[in-house]
């Protein structure tokens, strides 16, 4: 039987007061929803302190290079489909560093689950801008404000059509856990940008002004419709959307290979004695 | 039985199929069990420029160009820059409604290639075919194999463009077969020998893969290293081997890392500067102790150099390359069928020691075809050095880092329901996670990283020795320069100077007692394709001995026996 004692309890290096708990609760609470054991996921993460996160709860874990989680869970998930696969990384990890890769994993479809702590700043590097931060923001590199505009994740990930789109706030436990949910059970590449204040270094989009800006999408909402998940995902401002943006059904990468179909790889039979059959080829 | 050492010559523009000729020719050859060694030499560009496609053809083992042509086929005026290399003997065929073509040593024969393919059904394009069979006419080869081979490879065509290529063919045979006077080429016609392998040097790293039984490969394509993703694809539901061309080297070697820790044996290729790309990834592979076989096939640089010539210039590079400390190997294959062999030991090294292997080929040796007998797949053995389930459950709490005498940790695969693996780029502790014990855990998982080396250094082969015992004078070389070398050698002793060669293909670690062979030297000597001597370094480094002779070269062109042989004369003065 999977509890929340299945996925144990850890000493943290997080600053009291991060969002990082909040996002640490919600997909513990998942995972027992789901009734997913430990060792049937892989917790995948690059570097920061988002990116530790797979340290604080049983699971497997492959902690890899800073930017390079996704390619990484790809690389995982081609192998054994049976495991369930979950990024949790930064906004400077997976949008930044890692950004080509984010753009090529959605075209893939790979099936994996990608949760982005986006706090809008680099907080371990001690509060640089990252790839999210708003235009203007000062920081102690960006002295006279932030000049690049902001990358839209999830308009990003829309006009690659992703399968599926959503964000929620950290301090919703119970919405990120459902979204976390829907985004296991999609089959094919799913993102959930997840809103998280820093404590430390991000003095202006803190807890309250996300949680006075968050409002969850209502049951009119129709996340199929690309052009209105579109306008839906630029709404930026007082009002933040959060909920399942954009979903929709493209086959995932292990559908379309046609290799991986049933059994996964690691499980497929060596073919290695067919060598021999091939070398007449050559002459 | 006389000997025979034939070098055809296609020269011209890149889209003027020499390609096509060029193997059709080695494929005829190595029909009727003679020695072919083909390589090409190419501008990087698709259409025009000048390029030539060399076939080698002897009853003796071959393994580099000779230097010399006897038979050149040219296709555009630049080909006249062959004429310097043409033997005494040679004839150059030409079209004069092509090209024109100035010839002043031997035999220059102009054949109207498009013409008599036209006369007889075909089209311009079957020039190519009228080629082949015109060298074939003049070496008075059995015309039959050619037709065979026309036939297989329009065998998904409707059987009259066979048919029209044949009758094509029989035309260009009959146009030089015992029609030109002076032709003093050997005759060919009387062979009996079995049918030889003919195979590239990317398909052999593909098929050592293929018995090691990688199941994915993730790679960028990049010249020359593209070939053995565009092989293993070309094979992937036969094989069950998936082929991802991702979208950055990077991602290659990340991917790559993730399904090697998944539990299948994966690779990924590339040539310098993709490889520098992945460097990084290079240093996660010996952190996490995630096996993972990678292919430099290089070529010169810096930076983007010339992408389609060759080069030994990454020696040192792959050897030193990585952040950190931590244990690799690198092969270099000496020949196409030495790079099967050697992915095998590769895959194997990658599993037994958990670290990250160099295959360290280069354009030369992946452009190459060489005719062999055969790869014998008996000798290959797979072996995955995992921790199974019932071992997993009998332990208390696996750990994935342990702690062990030889630095090898157990290693199990997640997904089982006994252990959860987890692993960390990280500093770390046994079970895999995220550490700052500097008074401990770091310094012991340093020391157990690197003592894996310990064993890893007794795996490598010693070097191979060639030529007379008690020679005294040494050429010394590594990688794909064995052919010109081996050679060389030949030629020297040929003519009383007693030398001897020692090739390594086991390039990294290097154990110091694969050197002894200096102790006895008088005259040693390093040949590299390369310009400050990277393997002279090595040797150095390993020994304490100055390696002050050297032959390097690095224009791009691969070496020939006799310009080693011209160079060790002017060294030896």
């Amino acid at each position: 039987m999977v509890d929340l004692n299945t996925f144990g309890k850890f000493e943290t290096a997080w600053c009291s007061g991060c969002g990082n708990f909040g996002i640490l609760d919600a997909v513990k609470d998942a995972l027992v929803k789901l009734n997913l054991d430990a060792h049937n996921i892989v917790l995948v993460s690059g570097i920061g302190q988002a990116a530790k996160l797979p340290h604080y709860l049983y699971g497997n874990v492959f902690n890899g290079l800073h930017g390079r989680a996704i390619p990484a869970a790809t690389g995982i998930k081609i192998a054994n489909h049976k495991l369930v696969v979950i990024v949790t990384s930064g906004d400077g990890d997976i949008y930044g560093e890692g950004g080509n890769h984010f753009i090529h994993a959605i075209r893939r479809n790979i099936d994996i689950t990608v949760i982005v702590h986006n706090n809008q700043v680099y907080a371990l590097t001690k509060g640089q801008a990252s790839p999210t931060s708003d235009v203007g923001y000062v920081t102690k590199v960006q002295t006279h404000g932030v000049i690049d505009a902001p990358v839209h994740p999830l308009t990003l990930a829309i006009a690659l059509e992703a399968g599926f789109v959503a964000r929620s706030f950290a301090g919703d436990k119970e919405h990120l856990s459902l979204m976390i949910q829907e985004g296991i059970q999609h089959k094919g590449f799913s993102l959930i940008d997840t809103l998280q204040w820093c404590v430390t270094f991000n003095k202006k989009n803190n807890f309250a002004w996300y949680k006075q800006r968050a409002y969850k999408l209502g049951p009119e909402y129709e996340p199929s419709d690309k052009v209105k998940a579109f306008e839906k995902s630029l709404e930026w401002g007082d009002k933040i959307p959060i909920g399942i943006i954009y979903r929709n059904g493209r086959p995932s990468y292990e559908e379309a290979c046609g290799l991986i179909k049933d059994k996964p790889l690691v499980e497929q039979e060596s073919s290695a004695h067919k060598v021999k059959t091939i070398l007449k080829e050559f002459l | 039985m006389e000997i025979i050492d034939i070098t055809i010559t296609i020269a011209g523009e890149a889209g003027q199929g020499l390609q096509t000729i060029g193997q059709l020719l080695s494929k005829a050859f190595s029909r009727k069990g003679l020695n072919v060694f083909a390589n090409q030499v190419l501008q990087s560009r698709i259409r025009g420029g000048h390029n030539y496609f060399q076939v080698r053809v002897s009853y003796e083992k071959v393994f580099a160009p000779a230097g010399a042509t006897d038979i050149l086929i040219a296709f555009d005026k630049e080909s006249a820059c062959h004429i310097q290399e043409l033997a005494q003997n040679a004839i150059t065929i030409f079209d004069s409604t092509i090209t024109t073509l100035e010839v002043t040593q031997g035999l220059r024969l102009d054949v109207p290639l498009e013409k008599i393919a036209k006369e007889n059904g075909g089209n311009k394009l079957m020039a190519n075919t009228v080629a082949v069979a015109a060298v074939l006419g003049l070496l008075e080869y059995d015309i039959t194999v050619l037709f065979d081979l026309l036939r297989e490879s329009f065998s998904d065509k409707s059987k009259e463009v066979a048919e029209v290529n044949i009758k094509v063919a029989q035309a260009g045979y009959n146009a030089t077969y015992r029609k030109i006077q002076g032709n003093k080429l050997p005759a060919l016609g009387d062979l009996h020998g079995n049918k030889k392998m003919l195979i590239g040097g990317s398909e052999a790293v593909a098929l050592g893969a293929l018995a090691a039984g990688c199941k994915f490969i993730s790679a960028y394509p990049m010249s020359p290293s593209t070939g053995i993703m565009t092989y293993l694809a070309s094979k992937d539901k036969e094989f069950g081997i998936v082929v991802e061309q991702s979208e950055d080297e990077i991602a290659s070697i990340n991917i790559a890392l993730g399904a090697s820790y998944a539990g299948i044996r994966a690779m990924t290729a590339s040539s310098g500067g993709g490889f520098a790309l992945m460097v990084e990834g290079l240093s996660l592979s010996g952190m996490t102790e995630t096996p993972l076989v990678i292919v430099d096939a290089q070529r010169p640089g810096p930076a983007t150099g010339l992408p389609t010539r060759t080069a030994q210039e990454d020696l040192e590079y792959v050897i030193f390359t990585g952040h950190g400390e931590f244990p690799r190997a690198v092969l270099a294959p000496r020949t196409i069928e030495d790079a099967f062999y050697l992915t095998v030991k590769a895959f194997n090294l990658v599993d037994k020691y958990q670290i990250p292997v160099i295959i360290l080929s280069d354009q030369f040796l992946a452009d190459s075809l060489l005719t062999i007998d055969t790869f014998d797949t008996e000798q290959v053995k797979v072996e995955r050095h995992l921790i199974g389930n019932d071992e997993l459950q009998k332990l208390q709490g696996y750990k994935r880092y342990q702690i062990t005498e030889s630095g090898i940790s157990p290693r199990a695969l997640p997904g089982n329901p006994y252990g959860l693996v987890v692993v960390d780029s990280d500093e770390h502790d046994e079970e895999g996670h995220i550490t700052e014990d500097v008074e401990h855990v770091r310094p012991e998982m340093v020391k157990k990283r690197n003592r894996k080396n310990i064993a890893l250094v007794k795996e490598i082969s010693p070097p191979l020795r060639y030529g007379p015992e008690n020679a005294e004078d040494i050429l010394v070389g590594w990688g794909s320069t064995y052919g010109a070398l081996k050679e060389a050698v030949d030629i020297l002793n040929a003519k009383e100077e007693k030398a001897a060669l020692v090739h390594f293909n086991e390039v990294w670690p290097l154990p110091k007692e694969h050197f002894d062979f200096l102790e006895k030297a008088k005259f040693v000597c390093v040949v590299e394709n390369n310009y400050r001597g990277q393997f002279a370094h090595l040797i150095t480094a390993t020994t304490g001995r100055i390696m002050e002779n050297r032959i390097n070269k690095f224009n791009g062109l691969a070496f020939t026996a006799q310009e080693i042989v011209r160079e060790y004369k002017k060294l030896k003065k």
